[in-house]
C-alpha cells in the first residue's frame, strides 16, 4: 500500500456522518463520528458544540476500540443453578424470561415492602429517570454514585454559596487573572478545562496548583505547592486569617450579597443561641428562601436596622447589645475570631507548606483580587431594585474537586474554600467563580427526602423525593426512634446531609440487615465489587454471603453494564447495556445538564450504530419494567404501557402532566418554538439532531452574572420555571442550617433529637463556621505505625475502570505503580521498581514502587482503577492489570474503627456522608525476595462469559473490514 | 520551498495522550494503515503509534517540573532515515518537506530506524514495513474536507492547542512566528538533522507583590471603628475641677 499524495476520498457514499456526545468519560463533549460500511471509521470533536469546540481527548478517540471490544455483554444472563456468586458461570436466557423474573420479583416487593428494592447506579448520566423509576416504585433506596465521589463539594458549596463546581459552576477563566486550582481529580472537567487553562495561560493569566502530587494539570502550573492530604481546610483558613487581619477582603461585596454583617445572638441562655436575630414585626412569607428580617448594626445611627434599610451602612466587626440587653455580633466578627488561632504558622506545621508561602497566597489572591478589578459595561438591576451601570469582577478563580471532597473533613474544607472565595468577592462574577443553570438554588435547595417511615407505602409513590436537601433537622429521613429508614443511612443522625446518598455502604449494610434486610439489589454501571466499593475483598465475600438455611443474604443480585467487570461475576442476572454509540440519552435539566456560563445547556445522544447482539439500553429496561409493573408514570389510564420506547418518554413525559417542563428543555411546543416549558413537540429529537444534539439558550448579558441577587435572572428563571422563588441568594458566611443541627444535639431545639451517642459528634461537625479536624479515620490511626498519606490521581487517558478493555488506552495505562518519593526507599532499603508492601490497618497490598521528586514525600500515590481482577474486562487472565497492577481499595475501609461515637459508622464526611477513600493511613515496607513477583491479593480467575467477544492475538482495525474480516 | 510541520508548546501540554490516540484511530483507517496491536488483550500489548507522549520528571522535590513531552516524526530537513534506506522507500517529499515511506518498496530492514536519532519510526510485524508519522498527508490535501478540518488528526484532537500545524519555510506563517517570538527550538541540534518540527519551552508567570499594597488608604478595616464612643464611667478631668 502507497500513501497517495491525491488523499483516499473520506466522504464517498460508503461513509456516513452523523453526531453526537460522547460517553468516554463524564465531561459529555459534542463527536462527530464517521463510519465506513457501518463501522465506526473516526471520532472527532464536533467543532460546533459549545463544550469541547471540536477537541477530544486520548479517550473519546478510542471509541472505536470501546465499540468493538470483546469485553462487550451481548445477551441477557442468568447465573447457573448451582454455581456460586463469583464464580461467573452464567448461562443465555432471553430478555423476555428476564423481564418476567424482574417483574414477577419487583411486583411482590412493592405490594409488600417496597424499600426491599435498592437500585444504586455509577456514573450513569440519567438520575432524572432512575430517580424517578425508584420514587414511583416507592422505595427511598435509591442513589447513584455521589456519595462516594465528590457529593462533598456539591453540599459544601451548595449550602454557603447556592452553587458548586463542575456541572454547576466553574471558574472563568477567560476573565481570571490568578487560578488556583486545588485537589483536582483530572477528569472533572477534562475538555472544557484543557481548553480554558491554555487560553488562561496564554494570556499571560497566572496559575498555582495545589496538590501533593504533580501530574496533568499541575505539571503546567506556575507554581507547585505541595500539600498534606486532608489538611486543605488549615490553608483555607489560614489564608482567611491573613485577608481579614490584611484588610484583603471585599467589604462591600460581603456586605451586600452575604449574612457577614447580620447580627447572631451570643445569648448563651437562649434557645435561638447562635441563631440570626429576627424582627419579630416583620411578617415574612414561609418559602425556600431566606427572608429578609435580620439585622444589620448600622454604622452611622450606630443603631440596630434591617438589612433592608436604604443608605445604612453595617459594622462588619465588633459587639453590641440590643435594646434588650442580647449580646449580638456580626457573623463576619464570628469568622474573624475563629481564624485568630488558624495562623499562618500554626497551618504550616499541619499543610507542610512554608509560612511565607502561605501568607503570599493570601496577598496574591487579596491584591489581585483588589487592584486588578474588572468593570464589564453592562447594566443590570438588583433584587432590591438598584441598578447597576457595570458588572464588576475580582479576577481570582479556584477550581477544586475530589482532592477537597474525598476526605471526612471534606465538608467543612469546602466551606472554607466558599468563604475564601466570597471574601475575595468573587462569587458569579467575571475571572470568579461563574454558575450554570439550573443554579444558583436557594440555600439549601428546595427538594427535600422524605420524613420518616409513613411516606414508603406498599403499591404507593414514594412521598417526598429519593434525595434532597435538608435545611432542618426535622427534614431528615428517621423514623419515631431518630434511626435511619434509608438501607445506606442517609439523611439519618448518622449523615444529616448526605444530599447523593452513601451508596459505599449499601452492600455492607444489606449483608448486616442494618438497618434492616434487603430483597433485591440492581445496580447499574458502578463495579462495586472492585474499584468502586471501599473493603474490596471482604465486600466480594459479603455479596457470596449466606445464611445458616442456605439463602444468600442479599437474596437477588441484578446488575446492568456494558461490558464483563468484576461485579457482573456476583450478579444472579446480568442485563446487556448498550454502548454510547448504541443509544439515545439525555443530559438533562432535570439532572446534570451541561450548560455553560451564558446560560441553559443540555444535549441528547442518539445512536451511530445498531446496538450490538441482544444489547439493551438500561432506560428501555426501566420504561418496559415501569409499564409491566404499572408505576403511574410509566402506564396510561388503563394501565397499559403509555411509552413506546425510551425516546417515546422523553418527547412526551412531563414532570406534572401539563407542566410543560421535561426532561429536554430545548424545541418545546408543538413546533418547537419555545424553550424550557412548553408542550411536547413530537419533533423534538429531530431538532436536537440537526443542532449538533445540543440547546444552547444564551441569556441577555445582563442576566449573566450576579444571579444570586440579579432581579433580571431571578425573574427570568422563575418564569422559565427553573426556580419557584425570586428570592436573592445571600451566602452563607455563617450557617444558620448547620447551627440548628448542633442546637438539636444540644438539646435546644424541639422537634427530632440525635440519638445519645451522636449528640457529641452533630455539635462538634455542625458547626456554623469553618473549622479544622484531622480526618476521621486520621484520628483513629496510629500515626506512629502508618505514617504515610495514602491516595489515587486519575490518569487522563482512562475513565474509572472502563478502559482497560480498550485495546488501545490499556497500551498507555498497562499497569500501576506506587509513586513515592525517594527518601522512603532509603528508608526502607528498597529501590526504584522494587516490590514492596503497602499496609493500612485495614489490609496490605503487594506492589512495584516507583521513586518520584514531584510528590510530597509523606504521601504515596497510584493510578486509579488500572489494576484489575483476574480475566475481568475482557482480558486473558495473565494480564498485566491483575498480575502488576493492583488496587487501594484494599487498604480503604467502608466503616471507620468502633469509636466513641459508636460502631459501624460510615468512613465518611459526618455531614454529608461523603466517603472517605484519602484518609487513609499506611506504611511500605520491601517485599521479602521470596515474594512471588506478582501484585497482592489475588483472585480466581472470572471465565468469559456466554456473549463476549473473541480474544484476537493480535489485531489491526481497519474500518468497514474488521468485524467482517475475523 | 514548503516545510510542513509540528510546533509543540510544552508550555501548555498536559499530557493527556489526545494527540497518541486521536492519530491512531485516524491513521489505521486511512492511507498510512493499518496501525496493529498484539496482544491487545493479554499480557504486555504493544502496538504501533506514530506518535507518543513521554513523561519526565526534572529537578528535586519541592523543586520539580513535571514535563509531558510528545514526539512523532520531527521531518528533518535532513533527514538521516533517507539516504539510509536500500531501496529508496524512505523519501522526504520535494512538494512539502513530508517524510514518508512507500510500502510497496519498503522491505522492513529497519536501517532507518537505526538512523533515527528520536527513534520516532515502528516497525509493523505483520505488514513487515515501516511506518510513521505522515502528517496526515491524507487530510492536509483532502479538499472534501472542510478547510479549518485539513490539518493532522493530532492538532484538530489536541484540547489545549499545544499543537501548531504549517509550513516553518514561509517566515509570515503563524509557526515561524511563534518560533521567532516564543523561544521555538529543534531537538538534539548537533546531529544535524535539521528538525522540523520545533518545541516551544516552558515560561512562568510572576507576581510581584510591592510592600504598600498591603496598606492602602481604603482599607476596609478602617471602617471597622466605632464612631460613636461609649460615655466613659473612669474619672476625667471634668469630674474633678472647674478651672
Amino acid at each position: 500500500m502507497s500513501i497517495q499524495t491525491a488523499a483516499v476520498s473520506e466522504t464517498d457514499s460508503r461513509t456516513e456522518v452523523k453526531n453526537t456526545t460522547c460517553y468516554m468519560c463524564a465531561c459529555r463533549c459534542g463527536i462527530r463520528v464517521t463510519l465506513r460500511d457501518g463501522e465506526v471509521r473516526y471520532i472527532q470533536g464536533n467543532p460546533e458544540h459549545p463544550l469541547n469546540k471540536g477537541v477530544i481527548c486520548a479517550k473519546g478517540a478510542s471509541g472505536i476500540m470501546k465499540q468493538y471490544s470483546p469485553a462487550r455483554l451481548t445477551k441477557p444472563l442468568r447465573r447457573k443453578a448451582g454455581a456460586d456468586r463469583g464464580d461467573a458461570e452464567f448461562e443465555e436466557i432471553s430478555w423476555e424470561e428476564t423481564f418476567q423474573i424482574i417483574a414477577d420479583r419487583l411486583a411482590h416487593i412493592r405490594e409488600t415492602d417496597p424499600k426491599k428494592f435498592a437500585l444504586f447506579t455509577g456514573r450513569d448520566q440519567m438520575q432524572a429517570l432512575t430517580g424517578l423509576f425508584a420514587k414511583q416504585f416507592g422505595t427511598p433506596n435509591y442513589a447513584a454514585h455521589g456519595g462516594f465521589c465528590s457529593v462533598n463539594m456539591a453540599t459544601g458549596m451548595i449550602y454557603t454559596i447556592g452553587g458548586s463546581f463542575w456541572e454547576f459552576g466553574g471558574p472563568d477563566l477567560e476573565r481570571a487573572k490568578l487560578f488556583i486550582m486545588i485537589g483536582t481529580a483530572e477528569d472533572h472537567h477534562s475538555n472544557p478545562m484543557k481548553v480554558a487553562l491554555s487560553r488562561f495561560k496564554r494570556n499571560g493569566g497566572r496559575f498555582i496548583s495545589i496538590n501533593p502530587v504533580r501530574t496533568g494539570y499541575s505539571a503546567i502550573a506556575d507554581e507547585w505547592v505541595p500539600i498534606k492530604p486532608g489538611t486543605d481546610n488549615a490553608l483555607f483558613l489560614a489564608i482567611i486569617h491573613e485577608l481579614i487581619n490584611q484588610g484583603l477582603y471585599d467589604r462591600d461585596f460581603l456586605v451586600q450579597y452575604t449574612n457577614a454583617a447580620e447580627l447572631v445572638n451570643l445569648d448563651e441562655a437562649s434557645d435561638d443561641f447562635g441563631m440570626f436575630v429576627r424582627i419579630k414585626e416583620m411578617e415574612v412569607e414561609e418559602g425556600c428562601y431566606d427572608p429578609q428580617n435580620k439585622l444589620w448594626w448600622d454604622r452611622l445611627s450606630d443603631s440596630p436596622v434591617n438589612t433592608l434599610t436604604e443608605k445604612a451602612d453595617p459594622f462588619l466587626l465588633g459587639e453590641f447589645s440590643l435594646e434588650d440587653g442580647t449580646p449580638v455580633k456580626p457573623s463576619f466578627q464570628l469568622l474573624k475570631e475563629r481564624v485568630e488561632k488558624y495562623t499562618p504558622e500554626w497551618a504550616s506545621t499541619i499543610t507542610g507548606i512554608p509560612v511565607d508561602t502561605i501568607k503570599r497566597l493570601a496577598y496574591e489572591m487579596g491584591i489581585t483580587a483588589r487592584d486588578e478589578k474588572i468593570e464589564l459595561p453592562i447594566a443590570w438591576t438588583d433584587v432590591w431594585g438598584n441598578e447597576h451601570d457595570t458588572v464588576t469582577g475580582n479576577p481570582v478563580a479556584f477550581h477544586a474537586m475530589r482532592g477537597l471532597a474525598a476526605h471526612s473533613n471534606g465538608f467543612q474544607s469546602i466551606r472554607g474554600l466558599s468563604i475564601l472565595m466570597t471574601l475575595l468577592g468573587t462569587i458569579d462574577r467575571p475571572g470568579g467563580f461563574r454558575h450554570k443553570a439550573p443554579f444558583p438554588r436557594p440555600i439549601p435547595p428546595c427538594a427535600k427526602p422524605p420524613k420518616g417511615p409513613q411516606d414508603v407505602q406498599p403499591n404507593t409513590p414514594l412521598n417526598g423525593m429519593p434525595l434532597g436537601w435538608p435545611a432542618d433537622p426535622n427534614d431528615l429521613f428517621v423514623d419515631e426512634n431518630n434511626e435511619p429508614v434509608r438501607i445506606d443511612k442517609a439523611f439519618s443522625w448518622e449523615y444529616p446531609l448526605s444530599a447523593h446518598g452513601l451508596m459505599h455502604n449499601v452492600i455492607t449494610n444489606a449483608h448486616r440487615g442494618d438497618p434492616y434486610s434487603i430483597d433485591t439489589l440492581l445496580i447499574f454501571m458502578s463495579n462495586m465489587a472492585w474499584n468502586s466499593t471501599m473493603n474490596t475483598d471482604e465486600v466480594r465475600k459479603m455479596l457470596n454471603d449466606k445464611n445458616e438455611d442456605g439463602d444468600y443474604k442479599i437474596p437477588f443480585i441484578i446488575v446492568s453494564d456494558a461490558f464483563q467487570s468484576e461485579m457482573t461475576a456476583f450478579a444472579d442476572l446480568i442485563l446487556p447495556d448498550t454502548t454510547y454509540l448504541e443509544r439515545h440519552d439525555v443530559m438533562s435539566m432535570l439532572d446534570r445538564p451541561i450548560s455553560e456560563y451564558d446560560g441553559p445547556v443540555d444535549s441528547v445522544r442518539v445512536p451511530v450504530v445498531p446496538p450490538t447482539g441482544e444489547c439493551k439500553p438500561f432506560q428501555e429496561v426501566l420504561i418496559e419494567l415501569g409499564a409491566r409493573l404499572k408505576l403511574p408514570a410509566f402506564v396510561n389510564d388503563k394501565g397499559a404501557k403509555k411509552y413506546r420506547n425510551y425516546p417515546d418518554f422523553i418527547t412526551n413525559y412531563e414532570v406534572e402532566p401539563g407542566s410543560g417542563i421535561g426532561f429536554l428543555a430545548g424545541w418545546r411546543g408543538k413546533g418547537g418554538e419555545q424553550f424550557m416549558k412548553g408542550e411536547p413537540n413530537p419533533s423534538q429529537w429531530e431538532m436536537y439532531e440537526k443542532n449538533n444534539c445540543v440547546f444552547h439558550y444564551e441569556l441577555p448579558k445582563s442576566y449573566q452574572y450576579m444571579r444570586n441577587w440579579n432581579r433580571g435572572y431571578l425573574k427570568w428563571a422563575q418564569e422559565h420555571r427553573l426556580t419557584r422563588y425570586e428570592e436573592p441568594i445571600n451566602i452563607h458566611i455563617y450557617s444558620e442550617v448547620l447551627q440548628k443541627f448542633r442546637l438539636a444535639a444540644q438539646g435546644k431545639r424541639a422537634g427530632k433529637q440525635p440519638p445519645a451517642h451522636l449528640r457529641k459528634r452533630i455539635e462538634t461537625h455542625f458547626d456554623p463556621l469553618p473549622f479544622y479536624s484531622e480526618t476521621l479515620e486520621g484520628q483513629l490511626t496510629d500515626k506512629h505505625k502508618y505514617p504515610l498519606n495514602a491516595l489515587t490521581q486519575r490518569p487522563m487517558a482512562m475513565y474509572h475502570s472502563w478502559d482497560s478493555q480498550n485495546a488501545w488506552l490499556r497500551q498507555i495505562h498497562t499497569y500501576n505503580y506506587l509513586y513515592l518519593h525517594p527518601s522512603l526507599g532509603q528508608k526502607h532499603g528498597f529501590g526504584d521498581g522494587d516490590w514492596i508492601w503497602v499496609e493500612s490497618m485495614h489490609g496490605k497490598v503487594r506492589c512495584m514502587c516507583r521513586f518520584s521528586e514531584a510528590v510530597e514525600p509523606g504521601t504515596v500515590w497510584t493510578w486509579n482503577s488500572i489494576g484489575k481482577a483476574s480475566g475481568a474486562w475482557g482480558l486473558d487472565k495473565d494480564a498485566n492489570e491483575s498480575k502488576q497492577g493492583f488496587l487501594l481499595n484494599h487498604l480503604i475501609a467502608e466503616e471507620l474503627p468502633a469509636g466513641e461515637d459508636g460502631d459501624h459508622l460510615s468512613n465518611s464526611d459526618p455531614l454529608s456522608g461523603q466517603a472517605g477513600w484519602y484518609d487513609v493511613r499506611v506504611r511500605v515496607y520491601k517485599a521479602d525476595e521470596t515474594d512471588e513477583k506478582i501484585s497482592w491479593p489475588q483472585f480466581d480467575s472470572m471465565p468469559a462469559l456466554p456473549g463476549t467477544g473473541i480474544r484476537r492475538k493480535w489485531q489491526a482495525y481497519f474500518a468497514g473490514k474488521f468485524t467482517r474480516g475475523k | 520551498m514548503t516545510q510542513l510541520a509540528l510546533i509543540i508548546d510544552l508550555n501548555v501540554c498536559v499530557g493527556c495522550h489526545a494527540c497518541v490516540t486521536s492519530c491512531k484511530e485516524w491513521n489505521t483507517s486511512g492511507a498510512a494503515g493499518t496501525m496493529c496491536d498484539d496482544n491487545p488483550y493479554g499480557q504486555d500489548p504493544t502496538g504501533t503509534f506514530f506518535n507518543r507522549v513521554q513523561t519526565y520528571e526534572v529537578g528535586q522535590f519541592p523543586y520539580t517540573e513535571t514535563v509531558h513531552f510528545p514526539k512523532s516524526c520531527l521531518h528533518c530537513e535532513e533527514p538521516p532515515c533517507v539516504p539510509v534506506c536500500p531501496t529508496g522507500a524512505s523519501y522526504k517529499r520535494e512538494k512539502d518537506g513530508i517524510v514518508l515511506v512507500d510500502y510497496d518498496k519498503c522491505i522492513g530492514c529497519r536501517y532507518c530506524s537505526w538512523a533515527c536519532p528520536y527513534g520516532v519510526r515502528e516497525i509493523d510485524e505483520h505488514e513487515k514495513v515501516m511506518k510513521k508519522c505522515t502528517l496526515c498527508v491524507d487530510r492536509i490535501y483532502d479538499e472534501s474536507l472542510p478547510e479549518a478540518e485539513r490539518k493532522p488528526a493530532c492538532v484538530l484532537a489536541c484540547p489545549t492547542s499545544a499543537r501548531l500545524f504549517g509550513d516553518v519555510h514561509d517566515p509570515q506563517s503563524e509557526v515561524s512566528v511563534t518560533i521567532r517570538e516564543e523561544g521555538g527550538y529543534a531537538l538534539m541540534p548537533e546531529w544535524g538533522t535539521k528538525p522540523s518540527n520545533h518545541y516551544l519551552p516552558r515560561r512562568k508567570t510572576r507576581m510581584h507583590i510591592h510592600e504598600d499594597e498591603l496598606v492602602r488608604a481604603d482599607n476596609p478595616l478602617k471602617k471597622e471603628q466605632r464612631e460613636h464612643a461609649e460615655p466613659i464611667d473612669a474619672t476625667t478631668l471634668d469630674d474633678s475641677t472647674s478651672w
